[in-house]
Parts: C-alpha cells; structure tokens; sequence
C-alpha cells in the first residue's frame, strides 16, 4: 500500500487554502493602517496592489485563454 | 601563478582538456576549470590587459572594469554550478561545448574593442549549437539548426556594423555606442537578436527546450546575458530599448500561461525576465542601471535553477508536457522544494534574490517618469508569478497526480540544484554584497515596508487570481498543442510561399512550354503541307516527264541566248 501523502486527503487542500484567504486578508487589511509612499496616483487607492495583481492575473489568463482559439494548432502542426 | 590569465583561455585550455580525458579524471577538468577560472578572476587587475595587434588595429582582449567583472564572476559561478549538474553524465561532446561556451561567453564580456567582441559573438554561437543537438533527436536537429541561422544573421549584422563603424569612426573600442548611423543600428540588431527582441525571439523557445536536459542550464545563462551586457556597454539609456523591454516584459506571458512544454514555459518567461534588463538600460540612470545587471545576475541563478529542475523532471520521467505530468511532490520532495525557491526567486518575493535587483528598476521607471511602462512591467510582475512562479511547480509537482513514481535525480543534480537555491536566498537576505559589486553605487533600500508590502499584496492577490481561477475551472487546462508565434513566418508561411512560389513557376513553365510546342507543330505541319508525301513538290513525275521539260528549259534557254548574243 502506498504512503498517504499530504495533499491526497481534500481535508488538508481546503486547511492550506482557508489559511491562504487569512493571509490575503491580512495583507490587505494592513492598507487600512500602513501608509504607503507613493509615487504613481493610482498607488494611493486602498488596496491598488492586491486589486490590481488580481485584475492583472484574472486578464491574463482569460485573455490567454481566448488567444488558444486563434494561435493552438495540433502538437505536430510544424512537423506535417 | 594563474593570475592575470584571459579568462576565456582558462575554460578553453579546460574544454581541450576535457575532450582528452574520461571517467573521474574529466569530471575533475570540469569542475576544477570554472574554479580555477574564477581564482584567476578575482586576483585579475582592473585595466585593459592582453592587447594583441591584428594588422592596423590592436585588440584588447582583456578589459576587466566593474561592469565585466561583475559578469566574469556570474559566468564562473554559473559555469561551476553546471558542470555539477552535468557530472553523471557520459557525453564528452556536451562537457566540452558547455566549458568552449562558457569561454566565448568570457571572451564577450572581457572583449575591449568591437573585432574581439565580434569573434567571440561567432565562437559562443558555434559552441553553443552543440548543446542543443547533443539531445541527439530529428527534432534537436532541426531546432539546432533554426538556431544557428538566427546566431548567424546575428554575428553578420554584428560584422556589418562594426564594419561600418571603424570606416566612419577609425576607432575599433567597445564602449558606448549610442543610436546614430547605420552601422549602431546594425549592432543594436546584433545585440537584440540575442537578447530575443520582440518577433527575433523565437530561437528561444524554439531551441532551448529542445536541447538535453543539461545543456539548457548553460544556454540559460550565457548568450542572452551576453547580450544584456553587451546593451549596457553600448547602448545605456537608448530610448527604444525603453518600450522594446516592456513589449519583451508582457507579451510572452500570455504565451507562458497556454504553452505545455514546461521548458518552454521557461523559455517565454526568460524573455520576460530579459525584458525588465532592456527596459532598465533603456531607462539608463544608474538605479536603473544596476536594476538591470543585478536582475541578469539572479536572473542566471534562479532562472538556471528552474531549469535545472525541469531538467531533473526530465531526466527522471522522460517527459516534459505539463499535461503528463503532476504530483511529483509524493517521489521528488527535494526536487520539489529545491523548484518552489527558484519560483519564489523569480516571482521577487521578499527575501528571495529577484526581489532585490528587479524592484530597483521598476522603482527607475517610476522615478523617471514613465508611468505607463510602470503599469506594463507590474503587469508582468504579476504575470511572471502568475506562469513561472505557479504554473511550473504546480503542473508539475501538484495538480492531479499523473501517477509517476520516480526517484529523486543523481546527487550531483540535487547538489547543483542546492547550490543555486542557496545563492538565490543568500542574494535575496543579504543583497549587499551583490549590491557592491554593481556598476554604480547603490542607494537603494530593497526591504523599505512599502516596497516590501506592496510586493506581499500583488503576489498573494495573484495568487489569489490562480486559486480562484483553478477552483473555478475558469483557469485553461494543459493541453498537448503547438502555440503559433512570430516563428510561424519562417516555419510555415515561408515554406508554404516558397511552395507556392514553384507551383506558379511550374504552372506559367508548363504553359510556356505548350505554347512552344504548339508553335513547333504548326511549323511542321505547315511544312508538311508543303514537302509532305501529299504536297505538290511531292507529286510523282515519270522521268521522260522530266526529259522533255529539261529540253524545253534548254531550248529556251538557246534561244534566249541567241536573241541577244548573235550580235
């Protein structure tokens, strides 16, 4: 029988990500004491960071997603 | 005793060396090579040493400043980690490439004048090409060959330029450059290929994951740093490079997230990396300047050990796509862990080494007041983290098991691969004495808490994007497919034009040849209407026929003669 790993159990997944959302939580609510110095206006708004690290990650990945329709050909396109 | 040495000759004395040696007495060679090569480097003199006359001109092979030093010792170090990663294996062809690489690599960075610069640009282009073919398949062949093509339209714009320049100048020095003539553009171009400018990239992703798993480890580190160099000794603060590295920065981020092969996810991010180092020569003040070469020095530490990883993976499994792969974290633990740091590097999380040095130029954009190439490059800080940072340790170490049970890879991988994760958590903690060996003095705070915050908060809304996208099944799933790129000119519509291009010669040849042959035949026929077996000149005629018509000729003839002669 081979040896339990980890992740294996969803139990173990789901304690790593709700700790995970405590974390970005945390990181976020720091906005509301720290403030930050700013060289770029858009840096003053709460949470410009983590907004725009999420947007920036979400766009990506939907946009790359779109890009499959026009660019992904089959694994040997070049060798045909 | 060695001190004093041109570095290049170290490692090509080694790489001869190596080719005669086998079994421990050549893994003796490789490793004591860059180590020697390194000792000889830090007891070298700043100054110009080695001038060699050449005809007209005098060559200084050797100058040895902070700016050269600085990629002397990082080419060292990397040549040395390499060779650990290499030592189990059995290929005298790929010891010896890598050690004459890393030597052409040290004669660009050390070359004082541009004909020096120009001949080791060729040496590290044929020495390199080695490494990709050593994988030994149809593919790395034809990969090997795409590449050269590219080094050497590279090398002979390189050639062109420095012609041109010497003729207009009558200098042959290698010091700034700067956008003028004809001649600086083609050496901007030289240097750009190398350093994969938008739409010259493709040899990078088209190569590197094609070479074997340890020959990727040095193409990582030398040609494109190279050139980095080579940019920051010719052309600081060149406006275009400015909007050339921000382009380089965001694009293949796009293609990283959808690409299987996960060495080619490397390849795409490698560009993105390249192109924080352009914008920050491009950007040219010395923050900006120091950004630059820092981030090509934890660059060829962190990105040489995701490479190294993946390399691991690929020796160990035989596969590479991140569909095939998956839950590797249960065999390679090390492996996994050894990965995760060069990701955390890569991404610039705080206290890893690519926080320190990429910060610094994202901080000179802002400063300088391009704030639009500030968005672009966050987006790709973001978007770095996004592919490099989680797509590779994800697909293939996490994500659905894929049920492989492997082992960890030979010692001396697991050793190399250590190395380079200490160097890039030494660099990360303690920047300083990277930081003193910079170009310009540094006064710079990489751990400020807002740098430090505003960093935290990206990364982990990032990730936050991935977890969401991923639990949602949004996120694109790893799928075995060729994504077309800018190559797709050269490798299918060229092909497909010039295929064309016969069919059409083919078709007006063909067409002309009937048109001709038609016009022989009417020839023909017509003399054959004329001489055939039916034509009149053909009818039969007896031969008293003949006779009488011969006398009559005669006859008038006579009389003809006669008429005018009788008197």
């Amino acid at each position: 029988m081979e040896k339990h790993h980890i992740f294996d159990d969803p139990r173990n997944v789901k304690r790593l990500l709700r700790v995970f959302y405590v974390v970005c939580v945390g990181v976020l609510a720091i906005d509301l004491v720290f403030a930050r110095k700013i060289m770029h206006p858009w840096e003053g708004l709460f949470g410009f960071y983590a907004l725009f690290g999420f947007v920036a990650c979400v766009a990506l990945v939907l946009i790359a997603k779109e890009m499959r329709k026009v660019v992904m050909r089959d694994e040997d396109y070049y060798d045909r | 005793m060695i001190a004093d040495l041109p570095p290049f000759a170290i490692l090509f004395a080694g790489a001869l060396l190596a080719a005669g040696c086998r079994g421990w007495l050549r893994a003796v060679v490789i490793l004591a090579t860059p180590a020697l090569g390194l000792l000889n480097l830090i007891m070298l003199e700043p100054g110009i040493h080695d001038r060699v006359a050449l005809f007209d001109y005098s060559l200084e092979l050797v100058r040895a400043d902070r700016l050269s030093l600085l990629f002397g010792y990082l080419f060292h170090i990397a040549a040395f980690i390499g060779a650990v990663y290499a030592l189990h294996l059995r290929d005298p062809l790929q010891d010896v490439a890598a050690l004459a690489y890393a030597g052409a690599a040290l004669g660009i960075v050390f070359a004082g004048d541009l004909i020096t610069l120009f001949i080791f640009w060729e040496l590290a282009t044929i020495t390199s090409v080695f490494l990709v073919w050593a994988r030994r398949t149809p593919r790395a062949r034809r990969a090997g060959f795409r590449y050269l093509v590219f080094q050497a339209v590279s090398g002979l714009a390189l050639l062109a330029g420095v012609v041109i320049l010497i003729r207009q100048t009558g200098s042959t020095a290698f010091d700034v450059i700067g956008l003028g003539g004809l001649g600086s553009w083609l050496i901007f171009l030289a240097f750009g290929i190398k350093a994969g400018f938008p739409l010259l990239h493709n040899w990078i992703t088209d190569a590197y994951p094609e070479s074997t798993p340890t020959g990727a480890v040095f193409l990582s580190a030398f040609t494109t740093k190279a050139s980095i160099y080579a940019l920051a000794r010719g052309f600081p603060g060149a406006e275009p490079l400015i909007y050339i590295g921000a382009a380089m920065t965001v694009f293949p981020i796009f293609y990283a997230v959808i690409e299987n092969d996960l060495r080619r996810v490397l390849a795409y991010s490698m560009i993105n990396q390249l192109g924080f180092m352009v914008a920050g020569i491009g950007i040219g003040t010395e923050l900006a300047i120091n950004g630059a070469i820092s981030h090509a020095f934890n660059d060829v530490i962190f990105k040489g050990l995701l490479f190294m990883a993946m390399g691991a993976v690929l020796h160990v499994t035989g596969r590479m796509n991140g569909s095939a792969l998956g839950g590797l974290y249960k065999s390679m633990p090390i492996t996994t862990t050894l990965c995760i740091v060069g990701a955390a590097s890569i991404s610039a999380f705080p206290l890893f080494s690519g926080f320190v040095s990429k910060s610094m130029v994202m901080a000179a954009a802002l400063e300088e007041g391009h704030g639009w190439v500030w968005l672009l490059l966050l987006f790709a800080s973001a978007g770095v983290f996004h592919h490099a940072g989680i797509k590779i340790p994800y697909f293939a170490f996490f994500a659905h098991d894929a049920g492989l049970r492997v082992s960890e890879p030979p010692l001396n991988m697991r050793i190399a691969m250590f190395m380079s994760a200490a160097l890039a958590i030494g660099v990360g903690v303690y920047p300083w004495p990277l930081y003193e060996l910079l170009p310009f003095p540094v006064v710079y705070h990489p751990f400020d808490s807002t740098h430090v915050l505003a960093q935290v908060q990206l990364l982990f809304f990032s990730a936050l994007a991935f977890a969401w996208l991923n639990l949602s099944g949004l996120y694109p799933p790893e799928l075995r497919s060729v994504n077309l790129d800018a190559e797709w000119t050269y490798r299918k519509l060229i092909p497909l034009g010039l295929r064309a291009a016969t069919v059409l010669v083919l078709a007006v040849d063909r067409r002309l040849r009937r048109a001709g042959l038609a016009i022989v035949n009417g020839v023909i026929y017509m003399v054959w209407r004329l001489c055939g077996p039916l034509a009149a000149t053909a009818r039969d005629r007896s031969t008293g026929q003949a006779a009488i018509w011969a006398a009559a000729l005669l006859g008038f003839t006579l009389i003809v003669y006669y008429w005018h002669g009788g008197d």
